[in-house]
């Protein structure tokens, strides 16, 4: 079992009368090495379950066990080991703006080596071969000694998935990983996460705005609507009245990666959902191939 | 064209009443300044006083310029320019330290504690610092160099633990998430973000420091301020004229270029 | 396509240039310590740890007689006022320096004048004078004027208000340029007077941010006047270096006491007093 969430819910700010639901009910069981995606329309609650399975918010209702730990139950060291195991891959990469992309990714192993290891990181990288292959992979290897504000939106995003995947955790998250990235990039990155997790046999969850991506690469998708689970499925049985009935309180449009109208959807003009950066990561020009 | 009315040459005189209120009373505050230190401005620049005011300045002329003395100003100028790098490096790494509690990174007891002890360094003066390290480290620059550490880790510590609660917690909370130490984290995450920001503070410190450190020499912490203070107890009034216009050119340029650094970082692209 | 990239160079690339510039830092760091004799062993010499701890044991209790507070209060009051009329003599050293400075008020500069020369030169005697003013710190000209008026707060009144006038006054010229100059120039364009011009052109956009200029200058000039007596030029300081030299912690802590009190509440009434001109 990789993980298993049994009814839970979250409230921000609970215990205050205003307080705001976010998830509500959620059960999902996930073996090892499953991959699944996450669809729903904005504010829908995906980054929150993410969040939730990497332990960084602490649901306010029901049960969460993650690798086989209750984290919440976790004393502090522990809790870091199996935060080491957990990979998250952010829409806004969390990265330094002056940082080099080879330092960014080593960080991703902060969790595993020892202290000293990484603290001479700081001055000369302990590793080079590694970053270089994993950014190889997304093709950004010719940027490894770059500033990372330096970098487009898209490149700085490829930085924030190698250093997930140069953690090599068990458990690999994703939110909305490919969003300022272009179809032909995100179709190469998406495949490199998936090949990851077959290749070492770890979980795969990633949140999508794009339902084409989702249905074209994931063997289980969830529909989330404003907190609640709509639907566990594998593709071929998504059909185009669950996607309507899912995003039935935007346009009516289905998003998908390149803003085309995807083709289960229905006529119309696609919805520009693909989010700006937020934090302080530079919004970029699009990336022109 | 009619006569202005009453109300009109109310309101014109009226205009500002406490504008001319405040005017009053600021007046009488300096009024009662000068009063309290029986200072007579009128004694002050009268022409005997000017007579003698010329005869003083007479005697600084012409400033010492032999060898011997450039060498020993020359001296005197590293020791000044040696005593502010140092302090203010010394502040800079000491300021951080205090930084990471005064920012609340330990707990809220240490927080106010280093906040306390912050303020309390900033809040004696520099020169008074060096007159309690010269007892404490006896005469000469290293006195100097401790009194400018000492006032400038409270000033620096404070402005640090300010650009640390204001960075942006992302990258830090990432690699939290990613079961990074803390140490590491701070390493990582949040030096990087802030550092250009560190560094600015401490050149700008460093550039107010240099001005302090002519005049620490007043109470024996070396550097020209003791070599001024020296000739002018003996009535050298030529050395003294070459020690000020030392210090004068060291202050003009440190001015110069620290708007020249600033002008070339606001040019986009720069 | 991932590991078909050739093999790339290995080697940190701007490891090279880091150590070089780690190497100048330390290199520069070394005479740095020899010129300023540091040597933290001497914190430890027997006699200094003597004097100093004899020194900072009395500073428990603070001494708190009747007759040397009142001493205190006398130089504190002594102090602010010092600050004040320095302030003030700043400013009639600043205001007309400023004005000869202020391009926007320059008449030879908007018409077919009689001679240009002749004011571009007025205003570089005045910059050269403001730069000598402020270009040499104010316990210097402490030092210098107590030796020609005699110890004593006089002097201290005159170097704050010779330094803080050369810095008044380029930031006052400064600021009358900063803002929106046109009236004073259509003013002068019809014929007016510098000093009117200034009066019904600049002033009334500046004035707020004069006043806040020269009140935190006021603040500033409370910090100075505090070590003032360090040079003989009176004040709190003067009482303070006559303690120190007499080793009697008790007055120095009550008088560090003191200090911090002053100089805290001349920052909390220059920010409120600011605050209340936005």
């Amino acid at each position: 079992m990789s993980f298993e969430l049994d009814r839970v819910g979250l409230i921000h700010d609970a215990g205050q009368a205003q307080g705001q639901r976010a998830l509500r009910a959620v059960s999902i069981k996930v073996a090892r090495g499953e991959r699944l995606a996450i669809i729903g329309p904005s504010g829908a609650g995906k980054t929150t379950l993410l969040r939730i399975l990497a332990s960084s918010i602490r649901p306010t209702e029901g049960r969460v066990s993650v690798l086989g730990n209750n984290p919440w139950q976790l004393n502090g060291s522990k809790l870091r080991q199996l935060r080491s195991r957990i990979g998250f891959i952010h829409q806004a990469p969390p990265i330094p703006p002056r940082q080099r992309a080879i330092t960014a990714v080593l960080a991703g192993r902060l969790g595993q080596w020892p202290w000293w290891k990484s603290a001479l990181s700081l001055i000369y990288p302990a590793d080079i071969a590694g970053p270089r292959d994993q950014l190889a992979r997304l093709d950004l290897a010719d940027r490894l000694f770059d500033r990372c504000d330096r970098l487009s939106g898209g490149q700085l995003q490829r930085v924030g998935v190698a250093r997930v995947l140069y953690q090599a955790p068990d458990l690999l998250l994703a939110d909305e990983p490919v969003s300022a990235m272009d179809p032909a990039l995100a179709d190469l990155t998406v495949s490199q996460l998936h090949q990851e997790a077959q290749s070492r046999g770890v979980t795969l969850v990633a949140s999508l705005h794009a339902v084409d991506i989702a249905l074209r690469w994931f063997p289980r998708v969830i529909g989330l609507k404003a907190g609640e689970l709509v639907f566990d499925l594998p593709p071929e049985k998504v059909s185009e009245g669950v996607l309507r009935d899912l995003y039935a309180s935007e346009t009516g449009v289905l998003p998908s990666q390149d803003n085309q109208p995807f083709h289960l959807a229905f006529e119309g003009h696609a919805v520009d959902e693909a989010p700006a950066g937020r934090g302080q990561v530079p919004v970029a020009p699009p990336r022109v191939i | 064209m009619s006569a202005a009315t009453f109300a009109e040459r109310r309101a014109a005189m009226g205009f500002c009443l406490q504008c001319w209120l405040t005017l009053l009373l600021l007046s009488l505050l300096v009024w009662a300044s000068f009063a309290y230190l029986s200072l007579d401005l009128s004694r002050l620049f009268s022409a005997e006083s000017g007579r003698g005011m010329l005869r003083f300045v007479l005697r600084f002329f012409p400033p010492d310029t032999s060898a011997e003395f450039l060498r020993k100003i020359a001296k005197g100028t590293l020791e000044t320019l040696a005593i502010s790098a140092l302090g203010t490096l010394l502040a800079a790494g000491a300021g951080l330290l205090l930084a990471l509690p005064a920012a609340g990174r330990m707990g809220p007891v240490l927080k106010a504690l280093t906040r306390f002890l912050l303020n309390a360094l900033r809040s004696v003066p520099e020169l008074v610092w060096a007159a309690l390290m010269v007892l404490a480290a006896g005469l000469g620059p290293f006195a100097g160099t401790l009194a400018l550490a000492l006032h400038t880790s409270g000033v620096l510590g404070r402005l640090f633990a300010e650009s640390l609660e204001n960075a942006a917690p992302e990258p830090a909370r990432a690699l939290v998430e990613s079961g990074a130490a803390p140490a590491l984290v701070f390493g990582y995450a949040t030096l990087p973000l802030i550092a250009p920001q560190l560094i600015a503070y401490s050149l700008y410190r460093w550039e107010m420091n240099i001005r302090m450190a002519t005049v620490l020499g007043f109470v024996g912490a070396g550097g020209l301020g003791q070599m001024l203070y020296y000739e002018l107890s003996l009535l050298h009034e030529a050395q003294a004229s070459s020690v000020i216009i030392a210090m004068f050119a060291l202050v003009v340029l440190v001015d110069a270029a620290s708007a020249f650094v600033r002008r070339r970082q606001m040019r986009p692209g720069g | 396509m991932s590991h078909s990239v050739a093999q790339p160079r290995l080697r940190d690339p701007d490891a090279r240039r880091r150590a070089g510039w780690a190497l100048l830092a330390l290199l520069a760091l070394w005479p740095l310590v020899q010129i300023a004799e540091f040597r933290p062993v001497d914190l430890f010499d027997a006699r200094n740890l003597a004097v100093m701890g004899g020194f900072l044991g009395q500073f428990f209790p603070p001494n708190l007689s009747g007759e040397f507070l009142v001493f205190v209060l006398k130089a504190t009051i002594e102090t602010l006022a010092m600050a004040t009329a320095g302030t003030a003599l700043a400013m009639l050293l600043a205001l007309p320096l400023g004005l000869v400075l202020t391009h926007s008020l320059s008449v030879s500069r908007i018409g077919p004048g009689p001679d240009r020369s002749v004011g571009e030169a007025i205003r570089a005697l005045a910059r050269m004078v403001l730069l000598i003013l402020r270009g040499i710190p104010e316990l210097v000209w402490a030092l210098l004027l107590v030796r020609a008026f005699g110890l004593g707060p006089a002097a201290g009144v005159l170097a704050i208000g010779l330094t803080y006038g050369g810095m008044l006054g380029k930031v006052y010229s400064e600021i009358m340029e900063s803002g929106d100059t046109r009236p004073a120039r259509v003013l002068l364009e019809t014929g007016s007077g510098r000093l009117m011009a200034f009066f019904y052109g600049l002033l009334p956009g500046a004035a707020q941010e004069l006043a806040s200029y020269t009140i935190y200058r006021w603040e500033c000039a409370v910090r100075a006047s505090v070590i003032m007596g360090f040079v003989g030029a009176g004040g709190l300081g003067q009482l303070m270096d006559q303690s120190m030299k007499m080793l009697n912690g008790g007055e120095v802590s009550t008088i560090l006491i003191v200090f911090l009190l002053l100089v805290l509440l001349a920052d909390a009434l220059s920010v409120f007093l600011r605050k209340l001109l936005a």
